[in-house]
Formats: C-alpha cells, structure tokens, sequence
C-alpha cells in the first residue's frame, strides 16, 4: 500500500503539484501552438456584440449573500456532528440525548429563517 | 481477490533494497510516479467522459453522436483536445488579469485532490486519510471559489450572473451532500474511505443500511447533481439567458480547464455515491451464496469501482438529456425547503436505527 510507505499528507501535495502542474504544462502547451494576434475588437467584452454599458464589477442581489449565510450556520453545524457521528454507536442513549439539545436549537434557527421569509427568492 | 499493495510494496522495495536508493530519494520517486498516474488516469477519464456523455445525448435525442473519428468516434474527444490546444489564448483588455489566470488552477486543483481520495481497488488508494470522506468534502468546496473567481474576474454582466447563480447553488448543495455524507458516516462508524468499503463487504450500504440508506442516497444524487452544475441545475451556464455562464470569457485551452474539471467532477460525485451506497470497490456479494460470491471476487476491484461510478454517471446523464432546466427560485426551495429538512429528518432516523438497533 502506497499510504504505508509515504505519509498520506506528502501525497496530498503530490496531488496538489500533480493539479498545478497539469494546468501550466497545458498552457505552455498552447502557449507553444497557438497562434497569435491582436485586434481591439477581440480585447472586448462578449456581450453578444452589444457594446457594455457600464461597470460590470457591480454591486449585487443581496439574496445571494443570505443564502451563503445561512449556509454557513449550517454547514459550521455539519462539522460539528462529524466527529460526533463517527462514535455514536458506542456512545448510545447518553451520546443521542446531548446532541439532541444541539439538533433541536439548530432546527430552530431553519424554522426561523424559514417563517422570517428569508428562504423565499425575491 | 488481488491485492495492489502488493505491487506497490514491491516497487517500494526494489527502490530502496535493490537499487539502494536513501529513503527521501525513494519518496520521491514514488512520488513523481504517483502524480504521473494520476496525471494520466485523470486526463484520460476526462476524455472518456466527454466521448461518454456526448453518445449517451445523442442517443437519447435519436442521434448517432460522434462516429468518424476512430471507431465508435471514440478518438473524438482526443482530437477536441488538441484543437482546444491550438486555439488562441484571447489576451482580453478588462480583465483582472490575475484572478483571470488564477481560477482554472483552482478548480482543476480541487478536483485533482478529490479525484486522489478516491480509493480506486483493493490497496489502490492514494491519500488515505483516516478523515478521509471530510477531507473530500473540504477540498472539493474549494471548485466553488475558482468558479467565483473566473466569474468576478472576467468583468462582464454574464460571467457575474453565472458566477453569483452558481456559487448560491454549490454552496447550497453542499449543505445536503454533507449531511447524507454524514447520515452514512454515522452508519458506518468511520470516516476513512478504505474502512469504510471494508465495512461493506457482506452487504453493500444500499442494502444493509435501511430506508435512511435509500433517502440519504437519492438525495446525493440530486445533490451531486447540482454540485457538478449539471442537468436541471445548469442554471450557472444557462446557454440560452447567459451564453455560456461563468466561463464566457475563457478561450481556447483556458476554457478547456472548466470542462475538463466538469466532467472529472461528475465522476467523483459518482464515484463517492459508490464508495458510500455501493459498496466502492467490493463486490456484490449476497450473504449465503458462497459460490456465487467467488465467482465475483474475480472480477478485478477497478473494474469494479470503475464500472459503478460509470453507472452513476449514466443516471446523472440521464437527468441532464430528461429534464428542463429550473429556476433559481426553484432549484433554492428545492434545496432549502425540502431536501434539508428531509435530510435532517433521515440522519435523525439513521441515529435511532444505529442505537437502538431497530431492523425492519
């Protein structure tokens, strides 16, 4: 087994470089076959041939920023029951009773958000 | 069943033994042939994919798809590639030219990690975290900023509005492929993906596992679905309202990195759906039935791996040629108003079945 032999961490670099590495030789690649020109039409924006009107780095629905709050509560949440999970077959009745404190408060907060409305798309 | 330790046992021992090489000389060897393997069975999978998926749509539109170059077309995806390749990178004059750049390593970077959790046979896995299905998860999440990235860089009003569309959708998702992770996690009692197989060799999770097993299953899919920005959630790169979503910008090979990333995400959300339901890389083996048992411990455990995944990703493919694209207030409430609670439910139901053993 390769992950007796080499710590899994180096091989996760390895990986990571592998990633790097596959898109810088692809480009260079390119880079090599690709030919080459420059024209001040092609440097533009492609709106469908439309030419943009205004900044495109613009402010933007808030109804995104929500949505990522909201997840991150609950996704910190999925973490937390993680390591939980793992022993909940030897902790028993005792291990369920004290994470059911921490479900239910966190149903709560979906509940919440749920009849505050933010759940609905505007 | 044959064990791929083996061979890799015996190639770390003819490095250091045989060729007396010092152990960081070795290490880095292995290494180097690690990231060689992957580098091929990544790219190669990709192509396979890409050939797979444009069959599978034309045979569900009464097409024949690709079929002149090579037999079946199948060395249609190759030569796509090396005409990505001789395209023209566009030197654009908006851009931030920096993050521009900077997005395609990212995604292709969190699939690649990804891509290496996967345990591929029986010894065959490269990282084998003993978190292993949570590192998955971590580092797959990091696709979701590449995919920003490219949106937010390329200063045009559709990137922006696929970027936005597709960030909200993956981070979303990711919620409900955590917790159906999770609901089989707890099933299994380990986070360490070989464990994990190991633990389904008498009866694959599907089977053994219950209803919550089945619930926690099609969730993912329809998770998995929407993580790859695929099917009826392909709201990020709506061709008809945004061009083409996200990566309108990109040219050439730098757009050829969003799809290669595409489809080697499909794979691994299939090949994580096999690893968690599908018993990975065992195979089907019914209690009881001695015979028919070792006749399918011949079958190779790739083979077996590899032919579920593909499975899995014919059903994505499915979805993707069957159904019409939603909206995004849909696909939100789809998200947040049914699969999570649903979700939450099952993992609770999952937990009751574990500690109080309740078979039925």
């Amino acid at each position: 087994m390769i992950s007796l032999t080499i710590l899994s961490s180096t091989l996760a670099i390895t990986a990571a470089v592998t990633g790097i590495a596959l898109v810088g030789l692809a480009l260079w690649l390119a880079g090599l076959m690709s030919p080459r020109s420059y024209n001040v039409q092609k440097g533009e924006a492609y709106e469908c041939g439309i030419p943009t009107r205004g900044e495109s780095m613009a402010q933007f629905k808030v109804g995104y920023y929500l949505f990522a709050i909201l997840f991150l509560m609950f996704d910190v949440e999925c973490v937390f029951l993680f390591p939980w999970a793992t022993i909940v077959r030897s902790l028993g009745g005792a291990g369920l009773l004290s994470i059911a404190v921490f479900f239910v408060i966190l149903v709560l907060g979906l509940v919440y958000a749920w009849r505050k409305g933010a759940l609905e798309w505007k | 069943m044959f064990d791929f330790s083996l061979l890799t046992d015996w190639i770390d021992n003819l490095l250091e033994n045989t060729l007396g090489m010092p152990e960081w000389l070795a290490t880095t060897v292995e290494c180097v042939l690690v990231g060689l393997l992957l580098l091929t069975v990544y790219a190669v999978l990709a192509l396979f994919y890409i050939w797979y998926e444009r069959k599978l749509c034309a045979a569900f539109q009464c097409r024949l798809g690709p079929d002149r170059v090579g037999r079946w077309g199948l060395l249609q995806s190759f030569a796509d590639m090396f005409k990505m390749l001789i395209k023209e990178l566009i030197s654009l004059n908006h851009v931030d030219k920096f993050l521009f750049a900077l997005a395609p390593y990212l995604v292709i970077l969190a699939s690649m990690i990804a891509f290496a959790v996967l345990p591929w046979g029986n010894g065959l896995q490269i990282i084998n975290f003993n978190i292993g299905i949570f590192f998955l998860i971590a580092v797959s999440s990091i696709g979701v900023l590449g995919i920003l990235l490219a949106g937010w860089s390329s200063n045009n009003k559709f990137t922006l509005i696929g970027a936005m569309r597709s960030g909200a959708q993956m981070v979303s998702y990711e919620l409900s492929i955590g917790l159906s992770v999770l609901t089989m996690v707890a099933f299994a009692g380990t986070m360490n993906v070989v464990e994990i197989v190991e633990a389904q060799n008498n009866l694959w999770f599907i089977f053994s596992g219950h209803i919550p097993a089945i619930i926690a299953f099609i969730i993912y899919m329809i998770a998995g679905t929407a993580e790859t920005n695929r099917g009826p959630f392909d709201l990020p790169e709506a061709e008809s309202e945004l061009t083409a979503g996200y990566h309108t910008e990109y040219s050439g090979m730098h757009f050829g990195f969003f799809y290669l990333a595409e489809y080697l995400n499909l794979f691994i959300v299939s090949g994580v759906a096999t690893l968690l339901f599908l018993g990975g890389w065992m195979p089907l083996h019914i209690p009881g039935w001695e015979g028919f048992n070792d006749i399918m411990n011949y079958i190779p455990s790739v083979v077996w791996f590899i032919g579920k995944a593909i499975l899995l990703s014919f059903v994505i493919i499915w979805f993707k040629w069957t159904f019409p694209r939603l909206r995004i207030d849909q696909m939100l409430s789809l998200e947040w108003k049914y699969l999570l609670p649903i979700n939450l439910f099952n993992l609770v139901l999952m937990v009751l079945i574990i500690v109080y053993n309740f078979h039925f």
